[in-house]
């Protein structure tokens, strides 16, 4: 394993050698050579299954969007180019509706997951330090269930014929036995979110939490010996020192909450008009057999994402490599 | 793991006997695969009845076959995904398949079914219910071989039919039921949720008017034409309509399926259902065991589908389970001998008696002893006489879809606008024009 001092003195030495090329130049790059040559040893058989577990499929799909192919009627299958495309594009009713909804859900369960997660991450970063190692478990235990149950216990936790919900909190205004919660887009929508916050909002405290402990003591501890409030060090010391942590966290779980399925799957199926994106794709590719437009479906659905993590690194200059511990994903 | 860092030595002996036995299992399924061909029967979920008869015909084939269940998903449109994505993969293990109809011409139209050998066929339909035989068939070729066959009865509360004055002995009609409903503040069991069941009530609700939801089902996707923009679906919407909008399923309607319509149905509000014999089955077990009351069960009757218009006959909800026989199977002539010996008469009245799902066999309501547990076996005999099946169109997955989109919420159904719109959604789908 390679330590950060020595990976920074090996790119000092890389980058002299490559701006002054001359007087021992040579051998180190020889063994630049070598390493990158393991590099590929070690890397390599990784990086070729990644290619043909993702590539590959990603390939197949954007190929077969370009043909009407049904599987229950193979020998009908004819090139159309981008007639699957047109005919996405210009549905309002499915495409456009669903892609509202993904973004809408995308929206606000990210804003609420990051206000509710840096409140979490506070808490376990300034308050309990004691059992922060507990608390970082305990709060951990929703983003390890798997969604399909945490959307089943949700579904069942509302449902109008064996849910508690109602009968418990019969007393709130607008919420009694004939309320049925995934009946309307309004109140489905709302669970569906729920269920997507309570789930994921640990992964983004946690994420956040490793921010904050990037933040130099020095520099809050100098904020408060000049003066500053409480929200002045937060929102000139603190903050600014934690954008990138923030950026990554706001990033992986756009991304993730893009890509809603289990919850809709399981709640509504689509009902209520709270079809999202996923499940269109689902619904084509598997529940029609419409393997052309479902992998249409899909690879504008990529094409979001892409999109998205354009947008965050471009604009926002995310930089997935600092800044964080979570390098790598979740 | 750990033990084989902590304990070197005792690992190697463990490794060698972990070995021997996985050599020893390996053997063993080679030897047993050799003597005996396998067929793999794909079933649905059901009380344990088609593993029985497997276990009985591969018993009497003395050697011939052995049968193996393999256990599909619980709903018909997901049984019909992974046998479509199997059949389409050319999957050599489909032998034996238990296909719901409607999607039966599906899998038949692109030849992902073995033909039923002309001997096979004639001596399994020898009397085999109108209804249930249509639903096999796909261009007037017998495609599969009918095992069970399903209806819907209405079943009604006594004490709500007396306090209505209705005679049950004569055919009563859907604005009588919703009538006596309204006047005793009472609930209606009915299927609301997104899901099969609402086809499955809005064909009935049409075919009992004489007419057919699709014009041709036989025709291709680009010429297909519904009958919804007419009279008829107009009617059967109103009552869609007129249950979603007055509330007469309760508020639950729009996740309400089969069971939970039962639950209702049994409740104090219950007044009248349409639904499956299997309720019969749940209701008196859960009386049995002490849920409910002996006095509910008695309060129960049962007589045909109700009519829409009240000189036309009802045309009862067709359901069941016919048996396929995969194109690719390596065992055609096994899997059809092993077929006709699940489907035999007396076989299916046991299926019956076991697991609640009626025969698709005249004669195995011949049996007496079915009179004991299934009272209202007449009553079944007489709606599969009946019944009219869904369209049989390889398209029947897209207009099933389309049709629960459009008719759920049922407080959202209106008779003059959902049946047209429904019409038109279908056609675009279909032609490819818009997404489902």
């Amino acid at each position: 394993m390679t330590t950060a001092p020595e990976t920074s003195r090996r790119q000092k030495r890389e980058s002299s050698g490559s701006s002054q090329p001359k007087g021992g130049t040579k051998k180190k790059s020889n063994r630049a050579k070598s390493e990158a040559r393991l590099g590929w040893l070690i890397a390599g058989p990784a990086f070729f299954i990644m290619l043909s577990v993702t590539a590959y499929p990603i390939v197949q799909a954007v190929y077969d969007s370009l043909f009407s192919f049904r599987l229950t009627a193979p020998d009908d299958r004819s090139f159309v180019f981008l007639q699957n495309y047109l005919t996405i594009f210009s549905d309002v009713e499915v495409f456009w509706q669903a892609l509202g909804v993904t973004l809408f859900v995308t929206v606000v369960t990210v804003a609420v997951e990051l206000i509710l997660g840096f409140g979490l991450a506070l808490v376990m970063h300034k308050a309990l330090k004691r059992i922060r190692g507990a608390l970082r478990t305990a709060i951990l235990v929703p983003y390890g269930i798997i969604t399909v149950v945490s959307a089943f216990a949700w579904y069942y936790m509302f449902d109008i014929n064996s849910g508690f919900v109602n009968n418990w909190f019969g007393w709130v205004p607008g919420i009694d036995s004939d309320l049925d919660w995934f009946a309307n887009f309004g109140t489905a929508i709302t669970i569906i979110m729920a269920s997507e916050i309570w789930k994921t909002t640990p992964f983004i405290a946690l994420l956040l939490l490793a921010g904050l402990a990037q933040v130099p003591d020095e520099l809050v501890e100098a904020a408060k010996v000049d003066g500053a409030s409480w929200r002045q060090q937060m929102t000139r010391v603190i903050l600014p020192n934690m954008k990138a942590a923030i950026m990554v966290a706001v990033l992986f779980r756009a991304l993730d909450a893009f890509r809603i399925f289990d919850n809709v799957f399981i709640m509504t199926n689509g009902s209520a008009n709270t079809e999202v994106l996923s499940l269109l794709a689902y619904r084509t590719s598997i529940g029609r057999l419409e393997i052309g437009l479902g992998s249409a479906v899909s690879v504008i659905l990529f094409i979001c994402v892409l999109l998205i993590c354009f947008i965050a690194i471009k604009f926002f200059k995310v930089d997935l490599a600092s800044g964080t511990d979570a390098k790598g994903g979740k | 793991m750990g033990g084989s860092v902590g304990t070197p030595h005792r690992g190697r002996p463990a490794r060698v006997v972990g070995a021997a036995l996985a050599a020893g299992i390996l053997l063993s399924g080679c030897s047993g695969g050799e003597d005996v061909p396998v067929l793999t029967w794909y079933i649905n979920p059901d009380d344990g009845g088609q593993a029985t008869l497997a276990q009985q015909c591969t018993d009497e084939a003395e050697g011939a076959y052995e049968i193996q269940t393999s256990l599909l998903p619980a709903d018909a449109p997901s049984q019909r995904e992974q046998l479509a994505r199997r059949l389409a993969a050319n999957d050599a293990s489909l032998d034996i398949m238990s296909l719901d109809p409607p999607f039966i011409p599906e899998l038949a139209e692109p030849g992902f079914l073995a033909p039923v050998p002309d001997d096979v066929a004639e001596r399994t339909t020898e009397d085999t219910l109108e209804g249930a035989l249509a639903g096999a068939m796909w261009n007037e070729e017998l495609v599969a071989v009918p095992f069970w066959a399903n209806t819907q009865l209405l079943w009604y509360r006594e004490s709500v039919t007396e306090a209505a004055g209705l005679n049950m002995d004569e055919p009563v009609t859907w604005d009588q039921i919703i009538e006596a409903a309204m006047e005793q503040d009472k609930l209606l069991g009915v299927q609301g949720t997104r899901a099969e069941s609402m086809t499955v009530w809005l064909n009935a609700l049409v075919e009992s008017q004489d007419t057919s939801i699709l014009v041709d089902p036989e025709a291709r996707a680009v010429d297909l034409e519904t009958n919804f923009d007419t009279a008829e679906g107009e009617k059967a919407a109103e009552i869609i309509g007129t249950i979603g909008t007055e509330g007469l399923a309760g508020p639950g309607v729009a996740s309400m399926d089969e069971n939970q319509s039962m639950l209702l149905f049994q409740g104090d509000n219950g007044s009248f259902m349409v639904n499956w014999p299997f309720v019969w089955a749940a209701t008196k077990a859960a009386v049995e065991e002490g849920v409910l009351e002996q006095d509910l069960l008695e309060d129960i009757g049962w007589s045909q589908y109700p009519r829409v218009d009240e000189d036309t006959a009802s045309a009862p909800p067709l359901g069941g389970i016919n048996l396929g026989v995969g194109a690719d199977s390596e065992n055609q002539d096994l899997a059809f001998d092993a077929i006709e010996c699940i489907v035999q008469p007396e076989n299916q009245t046991e299926y019956f008696i076991t697991n609640g799902n009626p025969p698709s066999s005249e004669s195995a309501y011949e049996d007496e002893t079915l009179e004991e547990d299934y009272p209202m076996a007449d009553a079944i005999r007489e709606a599969l006489a009946n019944a009219a099946p869904r369209p049989q169109t390889p398209f029947y997955n897209e207009i099933s879809t389309a049709i629960q989109q459009e008719f759920t919420p049922i407080s959202g159904v209106r008779g003059d606008s959902t049946p047209a719109e429904t019409d038109s959604f279908i056609l675009e789908v279909l032609r490819g024009e818009r997404l489902l």
